[in-house]
């Protein structure tokens, strides 16, 4: 990054931040849902996740989140930053305030702190969604795969760019109410299955998971999930294209 | 036992080759989808487009409607021209207000049916309701602001638009310079118009920008490019239609205070009063 445009010029003593993170250990009923706070100073090019690791290795053995690849690849560090769902390994801590809240994500089942158990919701909704490409034609292994127009390819990859951090949920207000609510992440694959030509289902087929209330007609189009995800997936346009799809099969 | 099962299965799904090496049987089939004739109801699509096309033909109405109701900015007599138009003056040979009320019946079950599909998106019971809060306070996301926003208008409208259109069911006649400026002024109604105008536009400009985004309309390169314009289209139809009505009222305050103590008489168009006041001197 270009010194120039960094919000704290070098010369200048580095901050003392104070995170305050909510801890709470579900597993233990004498636990109580509190805000802890934990001051730190803020280093160069520092992120939430370096942060937390500084604080659990220096300060607190105790505190529970989760990480991985530290690079935005894994999706298992996403948290409420100051409100917000974010990946703490891509959260710089210039760009936030003296002061940071940390929350688990809403919606998941809380494993501790900061920990949730997005997986378990993850696996769920692709059993349900059955998020997995359907072909009757019988594979032989032994002759090369049908090609692809490299634009299809490239369309499929990109909602196959999905992480399943979990964020899109969390910036979801219909999830928020409604708990069956598929959400982006369970729209997103279905639009990807739809566009492979490997998956033999029909729009029919399609409409049998996710035509109701609880799938894309529950889309109050808020947007929240297109606006925090990590990956930048274009949810606002493949929602849109899913309900336009599924609206038609209404009337047939 | 389940390890001899596995084991036994294991062995049934490979066998070794003459190098001892195992190959998989082929071909493979896949798992594939549940083939057992099953439907899901079609009552939900159905029901997301008739939310949608309600909304947008309210909406239209209600522009069109601003514009009519704003015809007092030009002159009392054009007004009246649009009063008597909506009558069948001047396609049946005389005004038949019966034909408002048809239309205001039309208007008034669209708008029931509307409200009815729309409700379904409430916050159903206190914990919806609190889970929405939470989630919207901590966010601070525009937005989601906004349905906020269309929620208590909606709701605000279930009330206030019902009054307006029973008004205009009942007495369809009183249509007119005079008549909507008495009603306006000595009849109290003002209060009422002026939140029901902010109620309604916001409401219907927010639910067309809605609209849009829900079925991906005047999308552009990239939808956050789409999303801005469609925002800034949003503000400027609130703006401009906010303003109208804000000018609209003002003049029918204004009308209806010079003529409160005339309030009650109805109007006659200049073309037949001129005449009348010709024949008079």
């Amino acid at each position: 990054m270009i010194n120039i445009l960094r919000r704290k010029p070098a010369d200048q003593s580095p901050r003392r931040l104070t995170l305050n993170i909510l801890r709470h250990n579900p597993a233990d009923p004498a636990s109580v849902p509190q805000l802890q706070a934990y001051e730190i100073e803020e280093a160069e090019g520092m992120t939430l996740f370096i942060a937390l690791n500084e604080i659990r290795a220096t300060q607190d053995p105790s505190l529970q989140f989760d990480f991985v690849c530290r690079a935005g690849i894994c999706g298992s560090c996403a948290m409420l930053i100051d409100g917000r769902p974010s990946l703490a390994c891509r959260t710089l801590t210039r760009d936030l305030g003296k002061s940071i809240t940390l929350a688990p994500l809403p919606f998941f089942e809380l494993i501790g702190d900061l920990s949730v158990n997005t997986g378990k919701w993850m696996r769920g909704t692709s059993e349900r969604l059955q998020t997995w490409i359907h072909n009757q034609t019988p594979i032989s292994l032994n002759t090369l795969e049908e090609r692809m127009e490299p634009e299809l390819a490239e369309a499929i990859y990109e909602l196959d760019r999905c992480i399943e951090c979990g964020c899109c949920i969390a910036g979801c207000g219909t999830a928020q109410m409604r708990e069956k609510f598929v959400g982006a992440v369970g729209l997103n694959k279905i639009a990807r299955f739809r566009l492979d030509p490997r998956d033999n289902r029909s729009d029919d087929d399609f409409y049998e998971l996710i035509g109701d209330d609880e799938g894309v007609f529950g889309c109050m189009s808020l947007l929240g999930c297109h606006d925090v995800c990590p990956k930048q997936l274009p949810l606002q346009t493949q929602i849109a294209y899913l309900r336009r799809k599924m609206a038609v099969i209404g009337f047939e | 036992m389940a390890s001899l099962i596995e084991q036994g299965r294991s062995q049934e799904l490979m066998t070794a080759d003459a190098s001892g090496q195992l190959v998989l049987p082929s071909p493979i089939t896949v798992p594939v989808a549940d083939s057992r004739p099953r439907r899901k109801s079609r009552w939900p699509a159905r029901l997301d487009i008739l939310q949608s096309a309600s909304g947008l033909f309210l909406a239209l109405f209600l522009m069109a409607h601003m514009f009519f109701v704003s015809s007092i900015l030009i002159s009392r007599d054009a007004f009246y021209t649009v009063a008597r138009f909506f009558e069948g003056a001047y396609f049946l040979g005389k005004p038949y207000p019966i034909l408002v009320s048809g239309v205001v019946t039309v208007i008034l079950v669209i708008f029931i049916v509307h409200a009815w599909l729309a409700m379904r998106k409430f916050p159903a019971g206190y914990r919806q309701y609190r889970a929405f809060i939470t989630h919207k306070n901590g966010l601070r996301h525009g937005d989601t602001s906004l349905w906020w926003l269309q929620i208590w208008t909606g709701f605000a409208l279930f009330f206030m638009a019902s009054i307006h259109l029973y008004d205009m069911l009942t007495q369809p006649s009183l249509i007119g310079p005079f008549e909507s400026a008495d009603r306006v002024w000595t009849g109290n109604m003002w209060p009422l118009y002026l939140m029901l105008l902010f109620a309604a536009e916001l409401h219907a400009s927010v639910g067309l920008y809605r609209l849009a985004i829900k079925w991906g309309w005047f999308a552009a390169s990239k939808p956050n490019i789409s999303r801005r314009r469609l925002l800034w289209a949003k503000h400027s139809i609130s703006a401009f239609f906010i303003t109208l009505g804000l000018v609209s009222l003002a003049a029918y305050v204004d009308l209806g205070r010079s003529h409160a103590d005339r309030a009650g008489e109805r109007y006659v168009p200049t073309h037949l009063s001129a005449p009348l006041a010709a024949g008079k001197h």
